[in-house]
């Protein structure tokens, strides 16, 4: 964990900047949780707890330091407000934040169908920091209103919420949400992406500055990191994505 | 609740037998899925059930949708995780085929705890707002008694007749060790009666092993139970075997359209399973 990075490191790849960058977004959580097929997400949420001791619960993960107490526990601890960060993704989302994993067409016969909510119609309202993830970033998956509304991205009122959207982390950019607003703002587009593309594939209105930045890639010891420990524990319940991001990465350093 | 000893069945086929067609059965998400029963419910022509994932379900709901056992699904989502979508889950939705109950998973564990506390109903935070409040017109908004004004949604308890589970152990008194996974419990105690397989079902009492003990079900909640090794394959079986990636890419591929579906039936569920 400590070894210093290698000098010859090969540059960053599309995946290892989105952990980096969303694991910037988790700075200052106590406890972090990752739900089912969120293999960027764990390992944003791993090096989060790497580097500044954070708690990580990971769905599915066997161990011991990531597990939870069966399946219940972990919507309790939501309830009870010990968990600070979990993440969302969808088969739509829209500008309001409206998650949609339920499918597409009028329900219950839906042209499309998805898998369903899992737990998002609750843990959205109930986790202060939800973080939406999706690396496909297309008018499809982002169009101006979702067909279904899973679980809303604000309100409504009446209702104890302290949790909702923070932010959302595509394959070309950054987003932050104003819940006081329910409106996205770009906060950073990835190396080499433009502000015209992000609209371009973008069904939803937002704010954006006129020059926005570039979002950092990792540093040389984060990258050490990801590749390093990340990558060990996220191989447990997803160990074809380990094995894809260890085999781009090169064969790992040898100890000294 | 069954008051007799359960009865010991010689295989999962004869424990089908004893879950009838148009029962409500629950069954829990993987690893340990009821893999085997899963395939004797197909192949005694199971008709009419109504499925209760716990929370969610991935195989095996969709082979009992796929095979036609199944009316009405209960779900917070059917997929199956990295190999892909529950393809004869979405198709037999889209067709109208199984009724659908959308529901969000905390949702299914509350319900199943105000069933097995006996309660009239269980309470949830979230929710309100969420389409899924049009698709459950059995869930309710309801002002908190304590704090008016705070609005909650109310839920219907749910008791299914049969809680279906394969464990890693059991005695022949019905105890079922399940581990760390608990929901096992919160099901076969909001259940009617619970019907299991099991690696393994030796003599003597697990109860009276401590290390053990907090980690069963009573037998007081089981019907019937039959040994069947490897009876989670392919899913995985936490500590005696791993999940059968080879097999799931596989079956996700059959699943994608009828008709490999039912090659994959004819190939690997409809041939009666040898003991191992």
């Amino acid at each position: 964990m400590s070894a210093a990075p290698p000098a010859d490191q090969p540059p960053a790849r599309l995946e290892e900047l989105l952990i980096a960058a969303t694991a910037r977004l988790l700075s200052g959580c106590g406890h972090i949780a990752v739900g089912v097929l969120s293999p960027i997400p764990g390992a944003a949420a791993i090096l989060t707890g790497l580097r500044e001791g954070a708690r990580v619960t990971i769905i599915g993960s066997e161990l011991p330091q990531h597990r939870s107490d069966g399946g219940v526990e972990l919507f309790d601890l939501a309830a009870q407000g010990r968990i600070d960060a979990f993440f969302l993704s969808g088969g739509q989302i829209d500008g309001r934040a409206n998650v949609n994993l339920t499918g597409i067409g009028a329900h219950p016969r839906m042209k499309v169908r998805w898998s369903g909510a899992f737990g998002s119609a609750f843990l959205y309202y109930m986790v202060p920091r939800v973080i939406l993830f999706r690396q496909e970033h297309t008018r499809r998956v982002f169009p101006e209103r979702v067909d279904f509304v899973t679980a809303p991205g604000v309100g409504p009122e009446g209702v104890l919420r302290p949790g909702g959207p923070h932010a959302l982390v595509t394959g070309l950019c950054v987003m932050r949400f104003d819940r006081g607003r329910a409106r996205f703002a770009l906060e950073s587009l990835h190396p080499g992406v433009t502000l015209e593309e992000v609209r371009d594939n973008t069904g939803f209105d937002f704010d954006a500055p006129a020059r926005p930045p570039v979002t950092a890639p990792p540093d040389p010891e984060t990258l050490a990191l990801i590749r390093g420990e990340v990558l060990r524990r996220i191989a447990d319940p997803y160990p074809a994505f380990a094995a894809g991001l260890a085999a781009a990465a090169g064969p790992e350093p040898r100890a000294q | 609740m069954p008051s007799q000893p359960p009865r010991l069945e010689p295989d999962a086929d004869a424990l089908a037998r004893l879950a009838p067609d148009g029962a409500s059965v629950a069954i829990a998400k993987d690893p340990g899925a009821p893999m085997a029963l899963t395939r004797a419910l197909i192949r005694r022509g199971a008709r009419g059930l109504r499925l209760v994932t716990v929370p969610t379900g991935a195989m095996a709901a969709d082979m009992l949708i796929g095979a036609g056992c199944v009316a009405r699904i209960e779900t917070a989502g059917v997929s199956l995780g990295e190999f892909g979508p529950a393809a004869r889950f979405a198709d037999a939705v889209r067709a109208g085929a199984v009724e659908i109950r959308d529901a969000t998973c905390p949702a299914v564990y509350a319900a199943l705890q105000a069933g097995e506390k006996g309660q009239p109903f269980a309470t949830i935070r979230g929710i309100i707002g969420s389409d899924l409040m049009r698709a459950r017109p059995d869930w309710k908004v309801i002002d908190n008694p304590f704090a008016p004004g705070d609005r909650v949604v109310a839920l219907p308890p749910l008791r299914p007749d049969l809680a279906l589970m394969h464990v890693a152990l059991a005695d022949r008194r019905g105890n079922l060790w399940v581990g760390g996974r608990h929901e096992l419990k919160t099901m076969a105690h909001a259940a009617h009666a619970t019907l299991a397989t099991a690696e393994r079902i030796v003599e003597g009492d697990l109860a009276a092993d401590p290390a053990l003990a907090p980690n069963l079900i009573g037998g007081i909640y089981v019907a019937a139970l039959a040994e069947a090794p490897r009876g989670a394959w392919p899913t995985a079986m936490p500590g005696a075997y791993a999940r059968d990636d080879a097999h799931h890419r596989l079956y996700a591929a059959a699943a994608r359209r009828a008709d490999s579906f039912a090659d994959y039936l004819r190939r690997f569920v409809l041939p009666r399973e040898q003991a191992a």
